[in-house]
């Protein structure tokens, strides 16, 4: 099947804005940008989780905030460079969501997420307890900034809009990753194990590998986000790893819609534009926030993004892919 | 009979605390025969199929498969061995389409599994294979819907596609026509006799509808209270005394007549 030219316009006009935004936005919005690309990341990676597989996990922000820890712990204590501090945090996020892992995929449904929750909170309190590693409820901050050294390009990461292209590219080969994913046969077992465990064990399928696989992307993913948002914030704090921070990638998903590899991105977006549009006329932010994500979530079933892509392929008289 | 044994159960019991479901229940089914398996509610069926498919453990007792000891194993080891169930209530991926229910245990028998790179629509041989199917069942032209749109008659069939896309040797249907209406009992019927004629699957069918076991069955065993109470063909069955008192009087009748 050759790709439409509306669906042609549809990825590439997005693509464009983000390339071309530093160029005309101001360094606050493009700081924004910047948060919503990072936990889009996050929110796809739950979603990979959530919206292909299933399973609903609570225990994200744990791995998310364990990523940021591990980045940030690697550039106080090993070499002041960028690359290791992402190996490190890659590394140790795959290692930590395959042990969690190990254990939640033996689940589903509700055990699944309450297995999820208890991991979560068991990094929620190593991080906040543990203080002579993670400086406790404080957070971990006061490192140098490594350079930021790309083959032919020397930048600073200090700089919000080299740091913005920095996030732009992980991001985008974490999508890239995703999108491959969801298209490929591992990404029709997964949804095929949304739709129906059972059977997919019943022809033969190993479930709990399967879903183990999925699990650890999902975690690398979410400790890749983890990384660059303790970067952007110069910091790696606690509340990054509690449950109620995973609530967010739920929140955001929902919104965007759950159905679609891009759904959290556009809920993200959604999410972060409207709270600091709001914040900045009322201190009672949340009241109107709480409104609009009701009205959204009750006009939009599927999610933003998932709704209107359904509307679209109806109109062309195709069910969606 | 001259053909292979494919399917052979030796004394096979099973209990559930006091409660003994299966009797020494022992039968033979030669490969490329239409056996179906009856009997009054209770006496024993689901049960029977469970032990050989892989749900249960038998008690005591042995299983064997082309001759290969398979007592206990588990289904999705059977399945790789070539056996194969369906199931008596649909069992499908109500969300995916119809050819991504084919599809999805395609890519498992292809040990496709962990593929995560390349698309699943550039495999052209999974797609050719998928389709293969879809034609064989009369589902091909529908193979972009999602199957939960479809009427219960073809997803049935679509239950039937998944078990096909698996390479199956021998095939237990459940209760295949349960909840169909005349239209789709008689092209279920068909379907399982072409089948059965033109594939070297073998089928080993339990059926509620009498008269779909007597158009359908070249053998017929008879299970009663965890007993195999009589085997035959249809008309040593239907002339056995011993059956039609257990349970088949009315419907037989009803049947000739």
């Amino acid at each position: 099947m050759k790709p439409r030219a509306g669906t042609l316009f549809a990825a590439a006009a997005p693509a464009a804005f983000l390339l071309a935004a530093p160029f005309f936005l101001s360094t606050y919005w493009v700081m924004i940008l910047t948060e919503i690309l990072t936990m889009s990341l996050f929110a796809m990676s739950f979603n990979l989780l959530f919206g292909y597989t299933g399973l609903l996990s609570f225990g994200q922000a744990g791995i998310f905030g364990a990523g940021g820890y591990f980045a940030v712990l690697s550039l106080i204590h090993g070499p002041s460079s960028l690359w290791a501090a992402f190996a490190a945090a890659l590394l140790g996020s795959a290692f930590l969501s395959m042990i969690i892992g190990w254990f939640c995929v033996r689940r589903d449904e509700i055990y699944f997420a309450i297995l999820t929750l208890g991991f979560g909170m068991m990094l929620f309190t190593v991080a906040h307890n543990w203080r002579s590693l993670t400086g406790g409820s404080d957070g971990l901050g006061g490192f140098t900034l490594p350079p930021l050294d790309l083959l032919f390009w020397r930048g600073s990461l200090a700089d919000p809009r080299h740091f913005y292209f920095l996030v732009l590219g992980v991001v985008f080969l974490g999508a890239l990753l995703l999108y491959r994913m969801v298209h490929s046969p591992f990404g029709l077992l997964l949804r095929s194990i949304r739709e129906n465990t059972q059977r997919l064990s019943f022809v033969g399928a190993d479930v709990r590998a399967v879903r183990l696989c999925a699990f650890v992307v999902a975690g690398t993913l979410a400790g890749l986000a983890g990384v660059l948002f303790a970067l952007f914030n110069r910091i790696a704090s606690p509340e990054m790893l509690h449950w109620s921070f995973s609530g967010k990638a739920v929140l955001m998903t929902i919104l965007g819609g759950s159905g679609v590899l891009f759904g959290p991105a556009v809920g993200a977006a959604i999410f972060y534009v409207l709270e600091h549009v709001i914040t900045a006329h009322t201190t009672n932010w949340m009241v109107f926030l709480g409104a609009i994500l009701v009205v959204l979530v009750l006009a939009f079933p599927r999610g933003v993004l998932g709704s209107l892509l359904h509307l679209a392929a109806r109109r062309r008289g195709r069910p969606r892919p | 009979m001259s053909a292979p044994i494919i399917l052979k159960v030796e004394a096979v019991s099973r209990s559930f605390g006091k409660f003994q479901a299966l009797q020494g229940v022992s039968l033979e089914i030669p490969r490329g025969r239409l056996c179906a398996l009856i009997g009054p509610n209770g006496a024993g069926k689901t049960t029977f199929y469970n032990v050989i498919s892989g749900r249960y453990r038998p008690s005591r007792g042995r299983v064997f498969f082309e001759g290969r000891d398979i007592t206990g194993l588990p289904p999705h080891k059977l399945v790789k061995l070539g056996l194969l169930r369906s199931f008596q209530i649909t069992n499908i991926f109500p969300a995916l389409t119809v050819l991504e229910n084919v599809l999805a245990p395609l890519a498992v028998m292809h040990g496709m599994s962990f593929s995560f790179w390349r698309s699943l629509s550039s495999q052209k041989h999974l797609v050719e294979e998928a389709m293969a199917i879809l034609e064989r069942l009369g589902l091909a032209g529908q193979s972009h819907r999602e199957v939960s749109t479809l009427a219960y008659g073809d997803k049935r069939l679509i239950e039937i596609a998944i078990v096909l896309a698996c390479r199956p040797r021998l095939v237990l249907l459940d209760e295949p026509t349960a909840g169909m209406n005349p239209e789709e009992t008689e092209r279920m019927i068909r379907l399982i006799h072409e089948l059965a004629a033109r594939s070297e699957i073998t089928f080993f069918v339990t059926e509620h509808d009498m008269k779909v076991v007597f158009s359908v069955a070249q053998t017929i065993f008879v299970l009663n209270q965890g007993s195999l109470l009589a085997q035959g063909t249809p008309e040593e069955i239907r002339a056995n005394p011993a059956v039609r008192q257990a349970y088949l009087g009315g419907s037989l009748d009803a049947e000739r007549a």
